[in-house]
């Protein structure tokens, strides 16, 4: 018996011992998982004090998930994603703040193009460990055939549809069912035409969905719906049966996150692919993408928070850091991490490093039951374009509902 | 005598049943209650005495507010509860199919137990695995449907992606299973059915569907009122086809209650309000439970 309460003992102190750390981790994937893993390894050689636990959640799972254990049983790393799904939880103060980590690990400097995304009343709540570039997926081979140049404005983008319409090739491909590619059409739209500044005050909710500047937006929509310059029954596919029409040379072009990357290269088409930013609208409206960042943080439960506040910092460790970015297929926020070696990460990166102000997509900057309206409406919107008004006047009641009255 | 040995008998049952009547409140009974007290709450699923970003508490009471906003300001409901409906009435198509099928392999040939097993296996596949394979059936450019439509010279159907059309395709999805099993009950049934009044039927005169409806059908009774319950609060429950099908689409018409309450509580972080769906949707299946127990003691008692 004695034996007995010594081992158990011995098992719960080492459970709450200062040299355990509990990671809850989303990284499911063959290939992030084991990026993760590089990752983990690389800081256990770094501080072999710490004993590193992962807990790993499948990716979808997660996101329910977090709630729980937030609250419950908190971990004292979690992996998440920046924007207004961090600051949810900011706001429920189930996330530390780490402006000391920032400030100590000097990543003020090296993480400086991402900052903002982490950022919430000037406080750091977390750090950012990849993101990556959204743009237009394009086939080089068919527009080669047909003569076509990279679009670089509306007018030519609508030229180039034209073209590839009249060739009976489809020239957008998208699959909608899951609604957030629709989101992507948006956030680019209205970037381009209404800029950063207004697309971030739309998603906290200050803006009407009724508001004039918006109809702009679903007018040069309109323009590419009405010649249906988008694949037919896009509402039956996922994003990825979308892919199909564009490996199999039927549709030219895909404005599509850099995941879509490894699809191609196992496709066997990589080499037909080419990749172009999403083209200006206006003039003079600074241009701004999307790049989701996927970070880290430190739940307020944290047992371990020293130990976990090195973890963090360990990013500023610029091999670890390429690494886990690199594996993942993501670039690294760190900018003394080696340069990607993939062309498309490559073009992502110089994209990204031009780009006057980053968002962190629709479903991610948006609140939660906001997006899922809205993409709802915009997916309408695609397939029956004529319903706009109607569309507009039940996203604006749902905003009011959710942000309250202007 | 002890108090024990006086009342043993009496006790002893209630000693059995306590167990499983324990779990069962604390599982079953105290679950629908506790989410009819959320219904009259607004609630985000996190701390209850937290705060939200913007200012207001994470829990708080606003009596029958949900089920206002439910009835009076939500379109979506009621494309839910007509889908809930369309999917009530539709579904128990399945039922005569099964009949059917299962008057067709009670005979006695050769290989019919095999041919048995394969209707019986779209059962015994889960419901996502159904989902995905009628998913790839209905897909407009590559699926077996277009190919069909496309010998006979005509155009692809959406069939998912047509708002109208959509329900439509994931009920004659849940066909699969569930006319497997209507004929596993029908089976079975017929196994019970008295050979005596069959002879005496056909002495009468009668064959082919006079047997069927005035002599095999009366004796089917229980298997029919079992199959018909199951079907019923099976299609109300129906959710795993949709998520996999549609996820609810396009642009929310194909929900049912069952979807929309899973989309508001775990996705829109508005427990309260999905609480309230999900009462609406209990006192839905109630009525059905009620009529299902009447009859059941109702025949019990005739029996008897």
């Amino acid at each position: 018996m004695k034996k007995l309460i010594t081992l158990v003992f011995l098992f719960t102190s080492t459970v709450v011992s200062a040299g355990t750390l509990v990671v809850n981790s989303n990284q499911s994937g063959e290939s992030s998982k084991a990026a993760f893993d590089a990752y983990v390894d690389a800081f256990r050689a770094a501080h072999p004090e710490v004993t590193v636990v992962v807990n790993e959640f499948e990716h979808e799972a997660y996101k329910t998930a977090i709630r729980n254990f937030l609250t419950a049983e908190a971990p004292d790393v979690a992996i998440w994603f920046a924007g207004n799904r961090m600051k949810f939880f900011v706001d429920q103060n189930l996330f530390q703040d780490v402006s000391d980590v920032w400030a100590d690990a000097g990543l003020n400097d090296s993480m400086a193009s991402t900052k903002g995304a982490l950022t919430v009343d000037g406080k750091q709540f977390g750090v950012p460990w990849g993101y990556y570039q959204w743009g237009v997926y394009y086939r080089k081979d068919l527009f080669d055939n047909l003569g076509l140049n990279v679009p670089r404005n509306w007018e030519e983008f609508k030229w180039v549809c034209a073209m590839l319409k009249k060739n009976d090739i489809t020239p957008i491909t998208i699959g909608t069912k899951f609604l957030w590619t629709a989101g992507g059409w948006f956030d680019y739209l209205n970037l381009r035409i209404n800029g950063y500044k207004f697309h971030m005050d739309l998603t906290a909710g200050k803006i009407s969905y009724e508001d004039p500047r918006l109809d702009a937006v679903f007018d040069h929509w309109r323009e590419l719906i009405d010649p249906g310059y988008f694949l037919e029954d896009h509402a039956s596919f996922s994003w990825q049966d979308a892919q199909a029409p564009q490996i199999n040379g039927e549709a030219a072009m895909y404005l599509i996150g850099n995941f879509y990357v490894p699809t191609l290269e196992s496709a066997g088409v990589v080499d037909k692919m080419d990749f172009f930013q999403f083209p200006t609208i206006y003039k003079g409206v600074g241009v701004a993408e999307d790049a989701p960042t996927d970070t880290m943080h430190i739940p307020s439960g944290a047992k371990n928070v020293e130990d976990a506040k090195k973890f963090l910092a360990f990013m500023s460790n610029a091999e670890a850091a390429t690494n886990w970015a690199k594996m993942a297929g993501m670039l690294s926020p760190n900018k003394n991490a080696d340069k990607p070696e993939n062309r498309f990460s490559v073009m992502g990166a110089k994209m990204l490093a031009a780009a006057d102000d980053i968002a962190q997509f629709w479903d991610r900057d948006a609140n939660p039951d906001m997006a899922s309206a809205s993409m709802e409406g915009f997916q309408e919107f695609m397939v029956k374009p004529d319903r706009e008004d109607k569309i507009r006047s039940r996203l604006e009641k749902e905003r009011e509902r959710i942000h309250g009255s202007l | 005598m002890t108090f024990w040995e006086r009342n043993q008998l009496k006790l002893a049952p209630f000693l059995f049943l306590a167990p499983a009547i324990l779990i069962f409140l604390i599982y079953v009974i105290y679950p629908i209650i506790d989410s009819i007290w959320v219904s009259f709450h607004e609630w985000n699923g996190m701390d209850k005495n937290g705060i939200r970003g913007n200012g207001n508490p994470n829990w708080s009471w606003v009596g029958l507010k949900n089920y206002i906003i439910l009835f009076t300001d939500d379109e979506e409901f009621y494309v839910s509860l007509f889908n809930n409906i369309r999917w009530l009435l539709f579904s128990l198509v399945a039922i005569p199919i099964g009949l059917l099928l299962a008057l067709f392999v009670n005979q006695r040939i050769l290989g019919m137990r095999y041919i048995k097993s394969l209707f019986y296996f779209p059962f015994v596949i889960n419901a996502v695995v159904i989902g995905v394979i009628f998913t790839w059936f209905y897909n407009p450019k590559y699926g077996a449907l277009t190919y069909v439509l496309s010998l006979f010279g005509l155009d692809p159907i959406p069939v998912l992606a047509d708002e109208n059309l959509a329900t439509y395709g994931i009920i004659i999805a849940s066909f699969f299973p569930g006319i497997a099993y209507t004929m596993i009950l029908y089976i079975t049934g017929l196994t019970g059915v008295n050979r005596e009044m069959v002879e005496a039927g056909r002495i009468d005169g009668a064959s082919g569907f006079t047997m069927l409806w005035h002599v095999i059908l009366p004796q089917l009774k229980p298997a029919t009122l079992i199959a018909v319950v199951v079907t019923i609060v099976g299609s109300l429950r129906s959710f795993d086809l949709i998520a996999v099908m549609t996820a609810g689409g396009p642009w929310g018409s194909s929900e049912v209650l069952a979807y929309k309450m899973y989309q508001e509580s775990l996705f829109n972080y508005r427990m309260g309000y999905g609480a309230a769906i999900a009462t609406i949707l209990f006192l839905i299946m109630d009525i059905y439970i009620a009529w299902f127990l009447y009859r059941l003691f109702k025949n019990e008692k005739s029996e008897k």
